[in-house]
């Protein structure tokens, strides 16, 4: 794979003679690539290997990792696979931090290898910020996979490539360039998206992320091409030059192909409204995966993003400035909005990344070195407390993913604080409350936008952010909820719960075929829109019939779609509870929406145990939650970030 | 400028920071040797029998405070004790108008922001009431629940207002009047009423919504100045305040009502309000005394300090607006207060109308009125946290409020009658109790100006007295009609030894209010200036004839309200009242 997308840019740069001689003076990585580079000028082609180390060491990290695999036997190693994926993540991060400070030009940053990529601070942090994310996502998988039965070296490898394709995406400094890095990371995870093979959910989304997610990719194709027509370059650079030399009499074709490659980008990093994939492919993916797909796919598009808007179309900023300013407000509402309305943590997770995602086209909309370091800023605090929260979602779900609604954060602080504790503040950060990076994030995005005297759209941005905070104060609350006593009322009682949950516990991943067809009905039910706001509350409970209490948790660990609705003593809750906060008509959430005194002790998590967190888990929430303090307090990170304005 | 050998503004917001962390720290478990609070709580003075007390004070369920109520209690106390030195070291000369005690180091270097705190003559005892009532709401009412949590939201709220008060940058308020909401909202949901998640979420989402302008409205004042700041943005509230002063009409405007809305949510003013009831009646009785008595304070002291301070001229434009909505809320508020059928409801309203009075006040844009608005907050704190002292103490013994279920307790329990008249009667207004010093002020200062305002103004005092005076009626006077009352528990010794440094604050103030006015009023002067000179012709020129037209004739230390007692007062009041006449 590696060889081919080497050739295919060498295929790309032969095309473009011009510029070989040019770039290879500049890029000097040292005395081999200077060798190397001599040897290439005789081609005219040069090739800055220290421009695309990161790619390379990625790619070949996930050659190597395949290698391996085929030499040694079937499972003989199977912590394997995590370390060497981790050290690859590890090389890279120094190959980045490398390129961080030898970014050429004096800091300026150059175009290497004819035309195809930049070298410079915005690219070497976006790979700082991938390579941090292979290795937090390649500890976390660890254990999930192990759990799930699904572990092997697959796994690792298409997260590399995939972090591969990321890293081609962020340095890209031509539209086929680009448009390879964003099919490299794309197949990948909708292969991972797919990963959980006894999970229908995983199937479904695997396979909605792809048939969307191709449809983007020709949109994005297609985008290429009008904006080609237009401009007769694919390269940025070029195209910049010749917008800015040229006025163009009649600018449909290029006004076609700019929105289509920002529809093409905007799925990438779900946008409303090209985010219909996000909740159900971030519900039904591995959860470490979806920590990961949330961190690395947002931040590659986003960069993307950036690079064709702030550097490619920027003199056409009057055209696409408004429309990325629609796109922020609509992502911003929609998905604080809609979170609201989820009673799943996965979903309700995936609509708080839409509107996270609204804040950084905030940024985006800036179109200034502010925003474009606000938006960077933005994506590396958001990579941290979105993997730390999946981590620990993961912890809290359990085997087969079967706890996965909201109810089953409830007492967490009692069953396990410190976890409890890692959450809040992820929550904290992910609502912007002061002391955390979110905070920070938010600040800088809003002042960006500000000293564009954007003022309504920081206004909106802002309430927005006041409505999310609803939702993840809610899953604070659940967790801090105040002990109950004995269950005293609904008909399914505790005891139920706590023998369908030990059911879960003993019969582990075996298939329980009976269970799994009773509850597939009622996971199609609630495929759509689990207990959403369309559902009105009223069918889910009609959907979960209270004598499939016991089977309910080992149903979820066969086949999973019972662990959309609501569990049952929650459905049994949903008739009692009339008090709706905020009156949504929305599914209640046992605990929070109702009082506990009316037996919502019943949903004490899974049946009051303890989540189990493996210590790889514990490692890599404890990174998240370090850094998410770390970065809120002290300004080192907005210094990093603030340095990657430097727009070349 | 003062400053000291020790950082004692920075002690005095880590202070309670590192509290709060040790106590989240510590083990839960609350061991079962019984710790007298009230043999500790004695430092407030006041009551005799010491020795005696602690055989009744031990009877209630609030004694086993556990290791974390321990570290609680030596941290606020300590706490106290700084807040203290600082009062006796600030400069009590009428010099003083800038910041005093000015701490400043770098934080993030990127956007201009500073660690910088500072203190003047009205944060000053915004910060002394802070210290004083925090020890009074961790320790007083019984704790029912996990006193290891309660204790660090506690504290940690507790350094979050200090903050506040203290931050002399913009960043550092915002972060501060932000990361207030998090204890409070934890201390409404973990130890609130019946429908206490509901309540903490309106509380929450309500500010956090307002600051939203607020964030906005900063973040552009920053970017507006930083063309007269050679380029670089600060976000430093004095640098700010020279620059910013200068701004364009238009954005003096836009900024302020920024300001304004955030703040008036927090505060809260009248149409924002509707958070406020719901919030008060489920939280539990030391959460409410706190947000009574201080997080109103942070957006009235926001609305001071941001508001006039920075943006002067629109503080003058929008003045009328905020002027209006004080009064309306007095009159609304004054109107649902009485309506009230449950005391502890009706206590939440009684609040609405009294920080609509210091609203007007401050926008009067008199000496008197900024002056009066001050001490009213610091009369609010210590008289609305006194009252859900002891509001909350009756719902411990009862388990009630409405009216309708108490009535004649007066017979049971006539210690705690006695206080909490004398509680409602500074809340009325009563000569010789800080309320009447304060309301005087405000009306004086309010007359001088907007005469009509102040006009509506004086409804508040006697519909303070109707409602207060009648639900002190349904609830102490009165034949006994529920024998549910006749066994209530009198107020004991530990809970009369609590609310005692509240008691003795209340009458302080109110009859010896000198050195409170020496020391805000020449801060006061300070922001008055900056707004006449900012708004020269706006609606403001006679604040500088009335402000100066009264020290002429008296010592500045000698202002109309400091004369001891309410005779004296009055006396001047004439006075004050014709020099405007002719003036005008």
């Amino acid at each position: 794979m590696s060889a081919a997308l080497l050739a295919s840019g060498v295929g790309l740069v032969a095309q473009t003679t011009g510029n070989g001689s040019a770039g290879c003076s500049i890029g000097k990585g040292g005395q081999s690539v200077q060798g190397l580079c001599q040897a290439a000028n005789s081609l005219h082609i040069s090739v800055a290997y220290s421009a695309i180390l990161p790619v390379l060491i990625l790619s070949i990290g996930a050659l190597v990792l395949l290698a391996v695999s085929a030499v040694l036997p079937k499972r003989a190693y199977p912590g394997l696979y995590p370390v060497l994926s981790t050290a690859v993540g590890g090389v890279s991060l120094v190959a980045s931090v490398w390129q961080w400070y030898n970014v050429p030009g004096g800091g300026q940053g150059s175009v290497e290898i004819g035309g195809q990529v930049f070298f410079d601070h915005f690219a070497a942090l976006f790979a700082i910020l991938i390579s941090v994310a292979v290795i937090l996502s390649s500890i976390a998988s660890d254990s999930y996979l192990r759990r799930e039965g699904l572990d092997g070296v697959e796994a690792y490898v298409l997260m590399l490539m995939s972090a591969t394709g990321a890293a081609l995406m962020v340095e890209s400094a031509n539209l086929i360039s680009l448009f390879l890095g964003l099919e490299i990371m794309s197949i990948a995870l909708y292969v991972m998206a797919a990963y959980h093979r006894r999970r229908t959910q995983s199937g479904e989304a695997g396979l909605k992320y792809f048939l969307l997610g191709s449809f983007s990719s020709a949109l994005f194709l297609y985008g290429i091409a009008l904006v080609y027509g237009a401009t007769g370059s694919t390269g940025l650079g070029l195209i910049a030059n010749y917008l800015s030399n040229n006025v163009l009499a009649n600018n449909g074709i290029l006004l076609a192909g700019t929105a289509l490659l920002i529809v093409g980008l905007g799925f990438k990093v779900a946008a409303v409204p090209f985010h219909f994939w996000t909740p159900d492919v971030y519900q039904g993916s591995p959860t470490p995966f979806t920590g990961y797909m949330a961190a690395v796919a947002k931040a590659a598009g986003f960069a993307g993003l950036l690079r064709v808007l702030d550097q490619g179309l920027l003199t056409q900023q009057t055209d696409w400035r408004p429309i990325i300013w629609v796109l922020a407000v609509i992502t911003l509402i929609v998905g604080s909005v809609l979170a609201i309305a989820s009673r799943d943590l996965k979903r309700m997770l995936a609509y708080s990344s839409i509107s996270q995602a609204g804040y950084v086209l905030v940024g985006v909309q800036a179109a200034s070195g502010t925003g474009k370091s606000a938006s960077l800023f933005y994506l590396f605090t958001y990579m941290f407390i979105i993997i730390g929260s999946f981590a620990v979602v993961d912890a809290i779900q359990g085997r087969g993913e079967s706890h996965s609604d909201l109810g089953a954060m409830r007492g967490l602080a009692r069953r396990h604080p410190l976890l409890a504790a890692a959450m809040l503040v992820l929550l904290l950060a992910q609502a912007g409350v002061p002391f955390t990076s979110g905070f920070l994030a938010k600040f800088y995005v809003i002042q960006a936008s500000v000293q564009q005297g954007q003022y309504y759209l920081a206004v909106i941005a802002m309430v927005a952010a006041a409505v999310a905070a609803f939702f993840y104060l809610r899953v604070a609350l659940l967790m801090y909820a105040s002990p109950v006593g004995a269950a005293s009322g609904g008909p399914s009682g505790a005891g139920s719960l706590a023998v369908g949950s030990a059911g879960a516990g003993s019969a582990g991943v075996s298939a329980g075929s009976s269970a799994g067809a009773g509850s597939a009905g009622a996971g199609s039910a609630g495929a759509g829109s689990a207990g959403a706001g369309s559902a009105g509350g009223a069918g889910v409970p009609a959907a979960v019939p209270a004598g499939r209490a016991p089977s309910g948790p080992a149903g979820a660990t066969a086949v999973a779609p019972a662990s959309r609705p609501p569990s049952p003593a929650g459905s049994a809750l949903d008739v009692e509870a009339e008090e709706d906060v905020f009156g949504a008509g929305l599914a209640p959430i046992p605990g929070f929406d109702t009082a506990p005194a009316t037996g919502a002790g019943t949903l004490d998590g899974p049946a009051g145990e303890a989540p189990y967190v493996s210590s790889t888990n514990a490692m890599v929430i404890l990174i998240s939650v370090a850094f998410t303090i770390a970065a809120g307090v002290s300004s080192f990170a907005v210094d990093f970030a603030k340095a990657a304005t430097t727009v070349f | 400028m003062k400053t000291t050998g020790i950082p004692i503004l920075n002690i005095i917001v880590f202070l309670p920071l590192a509290g709060a962390i040790l106590c989240m720290l510590l083990p839960s478990a609350s061991w079962s040797p019984t710790v007298h609070t009230s043999s500790r709580g004695s430092t407030g003075g006041g009551w005799s029998g010491g020795g005696s007390s602690g055989s009744t004070s031990g009877l209630g369920p609030s004694s086993a405070l556990g290791p974390a109520g321990l570290v609680a209690l030596v941290v606020a106390l300590a706490e106290l004790g700084f807040v203290v030195f600082l009062l006796i070291d600030f400069p009590s000369s009428g010099h003083a108008a800038g910041f005093q005690f000015v701490s400043k180091h770098s934080w993030i270097g990127a956007f201009g922001i500073d660690w910088n705190l500072g203190v003047d003559g009205i944060s000053l005892f915004l910060v002394a009431m802070t210290a004083l009532l925090f020890p009074v709401a961790m320790f007083g009412p019984t704790l029912r629940g996990n006193s290891r949590a309660f204790m660090g939201w506690m504290l940690l709220l507790e350094a979050a207002c200090m903050g506040t008060f203290l931050s002399l940058d913009l960043f550092v308020f915002f972060v501060m009047f932000e990361i207030t909401l998090v204890p409070g909202y934890f201390l409404v949901a973990g130890w609130g009423g019946a429908r206490r998640n509901y309540a903490a979420m309106k509380f929450f989402i309500y500010t956090f919504a307002g600051s939203a302008f607020l964030f906005v409205a900063i973040i552009a004042l920053v970017f507006l100045a930083a063309p007269k700041n050679g380029g670089h943005e600060t976000f430093d509230l004095i640098t700010l305040a020279r620059i910013t002063s200068s701004l364009p009409h238009a954005d003096q405007v836009l900024i302020f009502c920024g300001f304004a809305i955030a703040f008036a949510v927090k505060i809260p003013l009248v149409p924002f309000h509707s958070w406020l009831p719901d919030t008060y009646t489920e939280a539990p009785t030391a959460a409410s005394m706190i947000l009574a008595g201080i997080l109103f304070k942070l957006g009235a002291y926001g609305l001071l300090r941001l508001g006039i301070y920075l943006v002067p001229r629109g503080a003058a434009d929008m003045g009328p607006v905020l002027l209006t909505l004080a009064a309306v809320g007095i009159v609304y508020g004054s109107l649902i207060t009485i309506m009230q059928r449950d005391l502890k409801r009706l206590v939440a309203y009684a609040s609405i109308v009294d920080v609509a009075f210091i609203v007007l006040g401050f926008f009067a844009f008199s000496a008197q009125g900024v002056t009066g608005g001050v001490l009213e907050m610091v009369n609010h704190g210590l008289t609305t946290g006194a009252i859900f002292f002891l509001v909350g103490i009756i719902w411990e013994r009862r388990g009630t409020l409405r009216f309708a279920d108490l009535g004649g307790l007066q017979k049971s329990m006539p210690i705690m009658a006695a206080i909490f008249l004398a509680v409602v009667m500074s809340a009325v207004g009563l000569p010789g109790l800080n309320g009447f010093v304060g309301e005087f002020l405000v009306l004086a200062g309010t007359f001088v100006t907007h005469r009509w305002w102040a006009v509506v103004g004086t409804v508040a005092v006697i519909t303070a007295a109707i409602y207060l005076l009648w639900a002190y009626q349904r609830v102490f006077q009165g034949p006994v009609t529920n024998p549910a009352n006749e066994t209530v528990r009198d107020i004991t010794w530990r809970e009369i030894g609590w609310v005692t440094p509240l008691l003795l604050g209340i009458v302080f103030l109110g009859v010896y209010p000198r050195p409170f006015l020496d020391r805000v009023t020449p801060s006061v002067t300070y922001l008055l200036d900056r707004v006449e000179q900012a708004a020269p012709n706006a609606d403001v020129p006679k604040t500088k004839t009335v402000t100066y037209s009264l020290p002429a004739n008296q010592d500045v230390r000698g202002r109309p309200g400091s004369a001891p007692g309410g005779s004296g007062g009055s006396g001047t009041t004439s006075a004050a009242a014709t020099g405007t006449g002719g003036s005008k």
